[in-house]
């Protein structure tokens, strides 16, 4: 199996694009939900991300 | 809330949703593929495959269970249970002798993740199935 190296960035993209996948198949109950609810999952995803990024950004000083 | 809209759905026997939910922990997707669901199991089976293979392709750790004080039991247990719950994936990887220490390094950290989260997103489809199943969801 080859090994990859991804950067903090890229892991968490690949990461919040699965998990959004999965949170909208399981979570509603007609497809254009569940699509909106995976497109609205990843978007919170990354905007968690650069508030997490730019929080800790500024929390080093 | 009104007596009518708090109706409650009798429960499936447990011969009838028992085999199909471990069919689903067993196979990633296979639940729903069994059910009919095709299109929602493609995306199961695809995006739990992929997190895993991602976390072997960045040479995660697998979590053996560890007892000790409170957090690490937690920690460690927990972990075991989630990547157990990903099913043939996890079996077929301890059973080829993967066996990848704890390293230093984001790469790995972020390895550890992917396969704790992708037996934690098997155990969603999981739930999901037996909703299918009892008749709680189409």
């Amino acid at each position: 199996m080859p090994k990859v190296n991804l950067t903090h960035f890229e892991a968490a993209l690949l990461f919040a694009l699965l998990t959004s996948v999965v949170l909208g198949v399981v979570t509603k109950k007609t497809d254009k939900e569940r699509l909106l609810y995976g497109l609205r999952s990843f978007g919170y995803f990354i905007l968690a991300m650069f508030a997490l990024g730019w929080l800790m950004f500024f929390g080093h000083g | 809330m009104s007596d009518q809209s708090v109706k409650k759905q009798p429960a499936a026997p447990v011969k009838v949703w028992l085999p199909i939910v471990l069919f689903a922990w067993i196979l990633p997707g296979a639940g729903h593929f069994y059910l009919r669901r095709s299109g929602r199991a493609l995306l199961l089976a695809s995006a739990i495959t992929l997190t895993f293979l991602f976390g072997i392709m960045m040479r995660g750790a697998m979590f053996q269970p560890m007892s000790g004080d409170l957090l690490t039991t937690i920690i460690y247990t927990g972990g075991f249970i989630s990547d157990v719950m990903s099913g043939i994936l996890y079996l077929l990887t301890v059973w080829l002798g993967y066996s990848q220490p704890e390293v230093a390094g984001h790469v790995h950290d972020y390895g550890t993740k992917f396969l704790v989260a992708a037996g934690l997103m098997n155990v969603l489809a999981m739930v999901d199935v037996f909703e299918i199943v009892s008749g709680r969801k189409s």
